[in-house]
C-alpha cells in the first residue's frame, strides 16, 4: 500500500500569491495512497527539507510529491533529500506548481484547481514508482585522440600528464597540422614551428602516449569508457623500427617534383618524403601514387641506397584494435579551394595564391627561406594586395559563417610583408576589422600605424593581368563608395576556414552530430562547449568551428580535463533513466517477439541481440536487450514497440498512463 | 450555465517545450490554465495509445510539442515523432476524431512566448469547437460491444 507525502510549497509569494496553497494541500490529503500532506513557505530551504525528511522517518512514506518550482530546477535537491534518509530518490516526484501554474495564470480559482490537478497526477505517477538505483559502467582510462594538429597534441599531452594513457592517431606522416605550416602567429609574433616543435618532441617521447602517424580510424563501436576503436595504419612502405631517419633515400629518389602538400603547393618533394624537416617521427612514407616503382615496376633506389635496410613495398595497411574510454576529437580544418575565386583569378594567375601559401613564403623554412617571392617568376613584389574574407561572410558561396581569424593574419602577413620588404606596399581590402582578444586591436593598430600598412574598407570585385600587373579593382566604401584600383604583383586571399573534405563521414562514423557548415556540433553552445552529444566524445580545436591557435589550446585544455575528469574514478555512474525489456517466467522469457523495430529506431545504437538458451544450449528464441551503457532513455523504442515489451524506466506506459487517466 | 471551459492535455518534450514552458513562467507570461502538462523526456516517447487515452479521459483538446526538427537532444526522436504523427492523423481520421483537436507544434527551451500564444490559440479553437463527448461515448459503445461479444 503506498504512503504518499505531498509537500506543497509557497516560494514565498511566488506560488502563494496565486494558488490557495493550504486548499491544494488539503485537497491533496484525500487522495487515495496520501498520508500525509502539508504546505511551507519554502520547501527547498533547510527547515523545509527537514519537512520532508522528518515525515519520511516518521511517516514511513514510500513515496514522495514536492509541489513546488519546476523539476528542472529542484528535482535533484530534494531527490537528496530523500536518499539522505533512505528514500530512494527515484521515489520523489515534483509537480510544478510555479512556472506552469502560479507564474503564468491569474489568481483565482481555475489556478488552484490547476494546481490541485498537478499534484494529483503526480501522486498517481509516483504510486507506480519503482526504487531505480544509478547504473555503473566501467572505464577503461585509454584516451583516444583523433588528429595530431596543436589541438590534438595539447590534448594528448595533458591527459597523458595526468596520467592516462593516450593514443594518438594523426592522418599524415607527421603530427604537427597547420600550426607547423605558420610563420609566425599573432600577435606576438613568435615563430610557429619554434613554439610547436617541442611539443611535438614531447609527444613522441612521453611514456604514456602511443603514436598512430599516417594512420586513420577506421571504425569504432561501444560507448563511453567502453569504445572499441580499429585504425588503419596506412602502409608506409617503410618499417618504422628499422629507419633511422638519415635521409638517404629523399636525396636519392628520382622523383622530384611532386608539389608539396606542406608548402601549399609552393614547392616540390620527392616521392619518398617526410612533409618537413622537424616531422615527427622523422621517418618517411612512399606516396605509392608517386613512386616510380608503384607506377612502372621500375627503381627501387631508395632500397639500394637505404643503410637500414627499411624499405618495404610489400607493406600492407595494418588494421590495429584497441580499447578506449574516451574520445578526443580534433580533426581541424582546410582552407577553402581554388575554384571559389575564380572572379579573383585564383588558379588563372599563379600570384594570386591563399592565406596558407603565403605562410610558407614568409616561413624561413619555406619554398622561398623566407624571402617573399612571388610564385610565377620569383620577383620580391612592390605591391601585395591583401583580400580579407575571401569566402567568408559570403551568403553567395553558401557561407554565412566568419572565419575568425582572417582579420588578425592579414594585418600579421602585412606587417611580414613590410617588415621583409621596407619599400614595399601593403594593402588591405577589409569588411570590418574584427580584433577581439587579448593584445589583437593594439596588434592591427601597430600593422596600420606602424608599419603603415593602407587599409581600404571594401570589398574587391575583380582582379584581372594588364601588362604584367595584377589590377585589383574595389571600392572604397569610407570615401562613399569611390572605386579604386590597385596594380599589384602579388595579390593573397584571406581564405575561408572550411571542414575537413571527409568531416560528414568521419562524424557519422563517430556518430556525433554537425551543423550546417558542416563543423561539429558541441553538446551546448556555451555550457557544455568539449564535449559532443555523444557521452565519451569530446571535441577541440577547427573542427568544431573556425578558431585560433590560443582558442584551440584552450578547448583542447578543456577537454583533457573532462576526460581526466572522467578518467578520475573506476566506474562511471549515470542516471538509470534508460530503456529494459521485460523478462517473464519461462516458457515466454520476455514478451519481446524479436522484430528489432526498437533496434531501427534507436539513435544511439543501444539494442543488442540476446539468445535465450534452455539449459541444454539450445536456443530458444532471440530478444531484444538494452545496453543501459549506450541508453540515453529517449523512449522512443517504447513508443515503437509492438507488442509492449521495452519500457522506459522512470516514465513507464504505467506511469504515464496513470498520469492521463487521472486528469 | 457558466462558458465551457476546455480541458487540454499536452504531451511534451523535457529538453525543449518543458524547458520553453519554464521560460513562459520565469518571463511571467500569462496564459489559460486550461491546460495540463505531461513530461516525457521526449516526443519519440509519446506513443498513439496515449492519445486516445486522453480523449478518452474526456480531453478536449491535445498538444504535442518537442523541439524543433534537428534540435532533438536524442538526436532523432522528434523526427520519428514527427514521422509517427503523419500516420497517426490518418488513422484518427479514419476512427472519426476530429483533427482540429489535436495539435502537434515545435516549441524550444527559447520560445516561452510561443508556448503561451499556442496555448491560448488551442483553448480558443477548441473552445469554439465545444466539449468533446463524441469520443469516449463511442470508446465506451465500444467497450460494450466487445463484452458482448
Amino acid at each position: 500500500m503506498s504512503r504518499i507525502g505531498v509537500f506543497i510549497c509557497h516560494c514565498g509569494e511566488n506560488i502563494g500569491a496565486t494558488v490557495d496553497t493550504a486548499a491544494v494541500a488539503a485537497a491533496s490529503a484525500d487522495l487515495p495512497g496520501v498520508v500525509h500532506s502539508v504546505d511551507y513557505k519554502y520547501m527547498c530551504s533547510d527547515p523545509g527539507q527537514n519537512l520532508i525528511k522528518d515525515a519520511i522517518r516518521e511517516k514511513k512514506l514510500s513515496g514522495v510529491v514536492v509541489a513546488a518550482c519546476s523539476p528542472r530546477m529542484h528535482e535533484p535537491t530534494f531527490r537528496r533529500a530523500c536518499q539522505e534518509v533512505g528514500l530512494n530518490p527515484y521515489l520523489c516526484e515534483m509537480a510544478n506548481l510555479r512556472e506552469h501554474c502560479s507564474w503564468v495564470h491569474e489568481q483565482g480559482e481555475a489556478t488552484t484547481e490547476k494546481a490541485a490537478d498537478l499534484v494529483r497526477v503526480m501522486v498517481e505517477k509516483v504510486k507506480r514508482n519503482r526504487p531505480l538505483y544509478p547504473i555503473n559502467v566501467p572505464i577503461t582510462k585509454t584516451a583516444l585522440v583523433l588528429g595530431g594538429g596543436i589541438a590534438g597534441i595539447q590534448a594528448a599531452l595533458d591527459i597523458a600528464g595526468a596520467g592516462h594513457r593516450v593514443i594518438l592517431v594523426e592522418r599524415e606522416a607527421s603530427i604537427g597540422g597547420h600550426m607547423a605550416q605558420l610563420s609566425e602567429t599573432f600577435p606576438t609574433l613568435d615563430c610557429s614551428q619554434c613554439i610547436l616543435t617541442p611539443r611535438m618532441v614531447e609527444v613522441a617521447q612521453h611514456p604514456n602516449i602511443t603514436l598512430y602517424t599516417y594512420s586513420e580510424l577506421e571504425r569504432v563501436e561501444g560507448f563511453i569508457g567502453n569504445f572499441r576503436a580499429v585504425i588503419r595504419k596506412k602502409a608506409r612502405s617503410v618499417d618504422e623500427s628499422a629507419c633511422t631517419g638519415c635521409g638517404a633515400c629523399i636525396q636519392k629518389c628520382p622523383t622530384k617534383k611532386i608539389p608539396s602538400e606542406f608548402n601549399a603547393d609552393l614547392g616540390p618533394r620527392t616521392a619518398i618524403y617526410v612533409p618537413f624537416p622537424q616531422a615527427v617521427p622523422n621517418k618517411p612514407v612512399i606516396d605509392r601514387d608517386h613512386c616510380t616503382y608503384y607506377r612502372t615496376g621500375k627503381c627501387k633506389v631508395c632500397e639500394k641506397f637505404c643503410p637500414a635496410n627499411a624499405i618495404r613495398f610489400d607493406q600492407e595497411d595494418l588494421l590495429v584494435e584497441v580499447e578506449v574510454g574516451a574520445i578526443v576529437v580534433t580533426t581541424g580544418y582546410q582552407v577553402a579551394g581554388a575554384a571559389e575565386f575564380g572572379e579573383y583569378g585564383y588558379g588563372e594567375y599563379p600570384d594570386v595564391i591563399t592565406g596558407l601559401q603565403f605562410e610558407r613564403l614568409a616561413s624561413a623554412s619555406g619554398p622561398t627561406q623566407g624571402v617573399i617571392r612571388r610564385p610565377s617568376d620569383g620577383k620580391v613584389p612592390e605591391t601585395v594586395v591583401f583580400i580579407a574574407c575571401a569566402g567568408s561572410r559570403d551568403a553567395a558561396r553558401g557561407r554565412d559563417y566568419c572565419s575568425k581569424i582572417c582579420c588578425m593574419y592579414t594585418a600579421k602577413h602585412a606587417m611580414l610583408y613590410r617588415h621583409k620588404v621596407h619599400e614595399g606596399n601593403a594593402y588591405v581590402f577589409y569588411m570590418d576589422i574584427r580584433a577581439g582578444g587579448k593584445m589583437y586591436e593594439e596588434f592591427v593598430r601597430r600593422a596600420i600605424e606602424q608599419d603603415r600598412v593602407r587599409y581600404v574598407r571594401g570589398r574587391v570585385s575583380r582582379i584581372f593581368e594588364r601588362d604584367g600587373k595584377l589590377v585589383v579593382k574595389g571600392t572604397d566604401t569610407l570615401l562613399a563608395g569611390r572605386p579604386v584600383e590597385i596594380q599589384a604583383d602579388l595579390v593573397v586571399l584571406a581564405t575561408a576556414m572550411i571542414p575537413q573534405p571527409d568531416a560528414e563521414t568521419f562524424a557519422q562514423k563517430l556518430k556525433i552530430s554537425y551543423d550546417e557548415d558542416r563543423f561539429l556540433s558541441e553538446a551546448h553552445p556555451k555550457l557544455r562547449p568539449v564535449e559532443m552529444n555523444t557521452a565519451g566524445i569530446y571535441v577541440a580545436g577547427a573542427c568544431q568551428a573556425p578558431k585560433d591557435i590560443p582558442e584551440t589550446v584552450a578547448q583542447a585544455s578543456g577537454a583533457a580535463a573532462k576526460v581526466s575528469g572522467l578518467f578520475s574514478k573506476d566506474e562511471l555512474s549515470r542516471e538509470p533513466v534508460v530503456a529494459v525489456v521485460n523478462r517473464c517466467a519461462p516458457p515466454d522469457f520476455s514478451t519481446c517477439v524479436g522484430c528489432f523495430l526498437c533496434e531501427s529506431a534507436c539513435p544511439y545504437q543501444a539494442i543488442e541481440h540476446e539468445e535465450i538458451r534452455a539449459r541444454d544450449g539450445s536456443a530458444i528464441k532471440t530478444v531484444a536487450k538494452v545496453n543501459q551503457g549506450v541508453c540515453q532513455g529517449c523512449g522512443t523504442c517504447v513508443a515503437l514497440c509492438r507488442s509492449k515489451s521495452i519500457d522506459l524506466q522512470g516514465f513507464t506506459n504505467e506511469q504515464v498512463f496513470s498520469e492521463i487517466v487521472i486528469l | 450555465m457558466a462558458e465551457f471551459e476546455p480541458k487540454i492535455v499536452a504531451f511534451v518534450c523535457n529538453w525543449c517545450t518543458y524547458a520553453g514552458a519554464d521560460l513562459t513562467g520565469t518571463s511571467r507570461i500569462k496564459y489559460s490554465p486550461n491546460v495540463r502538462m505531461i513530461r516525457l523526456p521526449c516526443t519519440g516517447r509519446i506513443d498513439f495509445m496515449l492519445l486516445l487515452q486522453a480523449f478518452g479521459q474526456g480531453a478536449d483538446g491535445i498538444v504535442v510539442s518537442g523541439c524543433h526538427p534537428g534540435d532533438c537532444h536524442y538526436t532523432s526522436g522528434n523526427f520519428h515523432a514527427r514521422r509517427r504523427w503523419m500516420l497517426f492523423r490518418r488513422l484518427l481520421e479514419f476512427l472519426g476524431v476530429d483533427l482540429r483537436r489535436v495539435h502537434f507544434a515545435w516549441v524550444s527551451a527559447a520560445e516561452g512566448a510561443k508556448w503561451a500564444e499556442l496555448v491560448n490559440q488551442v483553448v480558443e479553437d477548441v473552445r469554439k469547437l465545444g466539449p468533446y463527448r463524441e469520443f469516449p461515448r463511442r470508446l465506451a459503445a465500444a467497450d460494450s460491444r466487445a463484452e458482448v461479444a
